[in-house]
């Protein structure tokens, strides 16, 4: 391991430049994701605000008793989907409008509203599945005139939820498989470099694991080097953004521990593929 | 210790390269390799150190086959094989030294046990005073003992040299030649591939000489119908 480890070092002194360029390139890959998926981050962060806010509301007809509208609001309130049920009279709901509506609070007038059940949910149940299910059980009561809960924009907002996963996903396994192939190139060309080395150790006895150690441990430092690196550069871009442009949120240590757990991982893949493929040639 | 039964090697592109070769190499022994150049003499000792696998019959080195091995097996067997070229294969930025103790590092030698062996076997081979000298500073003489010295560090059975004196003028080959002798005289086999004739005759040796992939003469064994070799034949062929 002490050899592995020396010769590992030796590779980045004989050839800086390359393990220079080896390093940056990952770390631009990173910095690549990182961005995106900064991006991704705030979306759902966004996201999730508003998702807090998705609310069904069951308009009450008028005249309806209060002990109907107490036992339905029990009823609804222990459902496993409901947080909380909340009655808003026709009073309360004019201070809403108003308040929520200030330009047309002129056309408002008392009892212009019904009163109505308001209806949250719990986290993990604001999809538009579970909304729609709630809502359809809230409208079966019969004093219940209409059922307001923005179908198509709780749906709208799981889409583009969903679709920022995907892209985040599909972009960062493309990125991450371009940063491989390109560790894989430095790496190549490190075993080229060292092909009298590795084919007097191959005539001296050293097993095909000692020889691909160094290459490994090579790998290993310069994506956690380029790991590091791009974390740097993303929070640098991150706070840039803050400062002139919107609020944004950085990734928490476990994200960022994990992005250059991630270097790693990525310069180890490079390098165990082109080292597999390569070291035959020699 | 090295049995060849009816080995044949084909390649791809170039096509045959031995055929119908059987030999043994006893312990002890010195044994030489003669023939024209393509005559097959580095595929035999490539097929001993396993770098290539036989296309036919089989090749047995110490009990490994060379047609079944692993390449873990492979690399096993070669710590306990010296090899030795005509090109030296020095590591350029290591000194005499540290190119000993580099057949040691890779195979997982304690260090403390390193560096007594290391000086012992530079001894060994007249070159305790150029430890230190990388191989730029040396001669080709003296290079060729440091790559002979990496070979013995690891007590090798068998050394195998391919063409250690062809680039060497005759003073040194005749150094390197008598330190192959000495190094025969303690037990340890050794199969040389050459093209110096002169060398061969010198030396009562067994002479194994191929030509075309075959071999036509082997010292040790009278083939079948041939005419008995007369007392310090040297072997035929074309050596140039």
């Amino acid at each position: 391991m002490r050899l592995a480890t020396r010769e590992a070092f030796t590779g980045f002194r004989k050839a800086p430049l390359l393990s220079t360029l080896g390093i940056l390139t990952i770390a631009f890959s990173l910095f690549a994701f990182g961005l995106f998926a900064l991006v991704a981050l705030n979306i759902r962060n966004a996201l999730r605000t508003v998702e807090e806010r998705v609310e069904i509301r069951a308009f009450v007809a008028d005249g309806t008793s209060p002990e109907a509208i107490s036992t339905a609001m029990g009823d609804i309130g222990s459902f496993p989907e409901v947080l909380r049920v909340t009655y808003v009279s026709p009073e309360e709901g004019l201070v809403r409008a108003k308040k929520e509506m200030s330009e047309f609070s002129d056309v408002f007038e008392s009892e212009f509203l019904p009163g109505s059940m308001d209806i949250r949910l719990r986290p993990g149940f604001r999809d538009p599945t579970t909304v729609k299910a709630v809502a359809e059980r809230a409208g079966t009561y019969e004093f219940v005139d209409d059922i307001g809960y923005g179908q198509e924009w709780v749906e709208n907002l799981y889409k583009l939820r969903t679709l920022a996963t995907f892209a985040g996903l599909a972009l960062g396994a493309a990125f991450a498989l371009v940063a491989v192939i390109i560790i894989g190139a430095t790496i190549r060309t490190a075993v080229l470099a060292r092909s009298r080395e590795i084919a007097i150790m191959r005539l001296v006895g050293a097993t095909d694991g000692f020889v691909r150690l160094p290459f490994l441990i090579d790998g290993f430092v310069k994506g956690v080097l380029g790991g590091l690196l791009a974390l740097g550069m993303t929070w640098f871009a991150s706070e840039t953004i803050s400062r002139s442009m919107i609020r944004t949120e950085f990734f928490d240590t476990r994200v960022a521990v994990l992005g250059v757990i991630a270097g790693a991982l990525i310069g180890l893949l490079g390098s165990l593929f082109s080292v597999g493929r390569h070291l035959k040639e020699v | 210790m090295i049995k060849f039964q009816g080995v044949g090697k084909e390649y791809p592109r170039t096509g045959i390269a031995l055929s119908h070769i059987t030999f043994h190499v006893r312990k002890g022994e010195f044994v030489f390799l003669t023939g024209p150049s393509g005559s097959g003499k580095s595929t035999i000792l490539k097929l001993v150190f396993m770098e290539e696998k036989p296309s036919h019959g089989d090749v047995r080195v110490s009990g490994v086959s060379g047609r079944g091995a692993s390449r873990r097996e492979i690399a096993k067997l070669r710590r306990k094989l010296g090899i030795v070229f005509q090109d030296f294969r020095l590591l350029e930025d290591r000194n005499a030294e540290a190119n000993v103790a580099f057949a040691l590092e890779v195979t997982d030698t304690p260090k403390a046990a390193i560096q007594p062996r290391v000086h012992r076997v530079l001894a060994q081979v007249g070159l305790a005073s150029k430890a230190t000298s990388f191989p730029r500073e040396l001669s080709g003489g003296e290079q060729q003992r440091v790559a002979i010295a990496r070979a013995l560090v690891n007590d090798p059975f068998i050394l195998i040299a391919d063409e250690p004196t062809g680039n060497l003028d005759d003073r040194a080959t005749r150094g390197i030649f008598q330190l192959l002798r000495d190094i025969n005289s303690t037990g340890t086999a050794v199969v040389m591939a050459t093209h110096d004739l002169d060398l061969v005759r010198r030396a009562d040796c067994r002479v194994i000489e191929l030509n075309h992939g075959r071999i036509v003469y082997d010292s040790a064994e009278t083939p079948v119908g041939a005419p008995e070799p007369e007392p310090g034949r040297a072997p035929t062929g074309d050596t140039a």
